[in-house]
């Protein structure tokens, strides 16, 4: 093919002026943003200002211990979760197999705050539907709002429910594409189909299940709209900060935009850490 | 019966009861949002377990309206999504025609840029987008404000990349020998061939955009401008609040969307998908 420089870039440029201007210059700019201070009209360059007192600053170390704690607890159970349904929703023995699928995905379309508030309802001390039925077999109430355990388990559990489905999809769509004869030998064999999962489906779904992975482990990083609203901005006293919350509560409450950039550069640099890890452990077995 | 089909038998016995009581508590919160619509503040409030709806959702759409303007903020949230669709359909499908179509100087580059990139955190972008709008274009509680900046998104230009290389050359080579011009050949040869992949695009960024929170929250926070879960947001966590409003609220912004999931399923399902299968 000749190239085809005018009529592709006449293709190419409204999108690229948006992608330029909302997206790569943005990336550059919090950059250098994180080395000035910027509570000083003019801003000025200050390398160690931000960087120096996130180092130092307790806040930041709860943010980031609270933010690790979700991640290292609730990305695995989620995935954990989401290749059952997706194995179970793709057993040709299920009936009904609309209505299971519409429980597990409904979650999908449902909004973060909507789904927040019911959220927090549901949960509440003396009220709460969960509380009514913990009371009703026995188990005592639990106060998930103002006791850090509780609370950090709630937000995993709306974390959950919301995005479970969404991975199953995803998974789901990776078992379809597994051809049928790969598991005729085994079956002839006698290979019991627990056995077939571990040693057949697993290993074949493993770049689906690291994808979803690198996907929930960036979105749970980001996590602010669930502590914001269900736990009310990080409460108890910090004990649902995020790093999210953090960069919330710095650039657009404090209007310290220097301090935020110097965070949110703190998320992009675990995040392409944790994905540099995930394609290394993806990588062809020589 | 057989032992093999008595197995079986077994089998789907054990399957749905395993994923019926799963299933049921994933529907849990949906079914509970919408018992809280319908119950007045002082039954969501008491002792007693309610499990079946009442009937109270106008009393409580009435409640929520004299907390906020919700209808107003729907009003807002509908012409934005619909807008920030079409637009992004449109230059997303645009941009990942050129990728996938033309040979041109550059185009390693801009691939390499929007891989490289693809995984950044938006948590990195948030401040200078802010600092732009809001101070540099004063822009701040516009339409403007919540339709452009988002439309950077390049999940779908890939997506429309992949639609469009899948097509054989054939077909736009026979229009090309006629003599029909390029741009007609993308809107009248390939976007027509591509409509099950535009509609599961569109579905997936009318939904991005109707659920949006954290930008909204941000660039239009003044009280007219507001989307609506940015209306519903400030009323959650006020004392003198009504919860039944507020679950009104979540139910109009939710049981849309669940009909349209209902209705597209396959189509929402593939633009999901797509993410990973390639």
């Amino acid at each position: 093919m000749r190239t085809q420089n005018a009529t592709a870039y006449r293709f190419l440029t409204p999108y690229l002026l948006i992608f330029a201007v909302f997206w790569i210059w943005p990336i550059i700019s919090s950059f250098l943003i994180s080395f000035q201070a910027t509570r000083t009209v003019p801003w000025r360059f200050a390398p160690a200002f931000n960087w120096g007192r996130l180092i130092g600053d307790p806040a930041f170390y709860n943010a980031l211990k609270n933010t690790l704690l979700i991640l290292v607890i609730q990305v695995p159970v989620m995935i954990a979760l989401a290749i059952v349904m997706a194995v179970l929703l793709n057993s040709p023995l299920l009936k009904a197999r609309g209505l299971y699928r519409f429980a597990f995905f409904a979650p999908v379309v449902v909004g973060e705050v909507a789904y927040s508030a019911v959220f927090r309802l549901m949960f509440s001390l003396d009220f709460g539907i969960i509380n009514k039925l913990l009371n009703s077999v026995g188990i005592p109430k639990i106060d998930w709002f103002s006791n850090v355990t509780p609370a950090m388990a709630l937000i995993m559990i709306a974390v959950t429910w919301r995005w479970a489905g969404y991975n199953a999809i995803i998974i789901l769509a990776g078992l379809q594409s597994i051809p049928e004869d790969v598991y005729e030998a085994a079956t002839l064999d006698r290979v019991s189909k627990v056995k077939q999962f571990f040693h057949i489906t697993l290993p074949l779904l493993k770049p689906v299940i690291v994808f979803c992975a690198v996907l929930s482990i960036i979105g749970t990083m980001q996590l602010f709209t669930e502590p914001f609203l269900i736990t009310e901005r990080g409460g108890p006293g910090g004990g649902t900060e995020t790093l999210g919350l953090l960069l919330y509560r710095q650039g657009f409450r404090s209007l310290n935009f220097g301090y935020a950039s110097a965070v949110a550069y703190t998320m992009a640099g675990l995040a392409i850490a944790i994905t540099l890890v995930q394609l290394w452990l993806m990588r062809e077995p020589k | 019966m057989t032992s093999r089909s008595q197995a079986r038998l077994g089998r789907s016995i054990l399957l749905h009861l395993v994923l019926t009581p799963l299933a049921l508590v994933w529907l849990f919160p949906l079914w509970m949002m919408v018992v809280f619509s319908t119950m007045p503040d002082n039954g969501i409030f008491s002792p007693g377990i309610e499990l079946l709806p009442h009937g109270g959702f106008i009393d409580n759409f009435n409640n929520l309206q004299r907390d906020t303007n919700f209808v107003g903020a729907i009003g807002i949230s509908v012409s934005v999504a619909v807008t920030y669709t079409i637009l992004s359909v449109l230059l997303t499908s645009m941009a990942g025609w050129a990728l996938a179509r033309y040979e041109f100087h550059g185009k390693g580059a801009v691939v390499a840029i929007i891989f490289g990139t693809i995984t950044l955190p938006y948590a990195v972008v948030l401040i200078p987008q802010f600092i732009m709008v809001a101070r540099d274009f004063a822009l701040a509680n516009t339409w403007i404000a919540l339709i452009v900046p988002p439309l950077f998104n390049s999940l779908g230009v890939l997506f429309m990349r992949q639609a469009f290389s899948m097509m054989p050359a054939e077909l736009f080579d026979a229009a090309r020998v006629e003599g029909v011009k390029e741009w007609r050949i993308f809107l009248f040869v390939a976007l027509p061939l591509a409509r099950p992949m535009l509609a599961a695009l569109a579905i997936i960024l009318f939904l991005a955009s109707w659920n949006n929170y954290l930008w909204p929250l941000l660039i239009n926070s003044q009280p007219g401008a507001m989307t609506a879960p940015v209306a519903l947001g400030t009323l959650i966590g006020l004392t003198k609040v009504s919860w039944g409003g507020i679950m009104a609220g979540a139910v109009m912004l939710t049981v849309p969307m669940l009909i349209v999931f209902v209705l597209l399923q396959r189509h929402f399902i593939a633009g999901i998908a797509a993410g990973a299968v390639k």
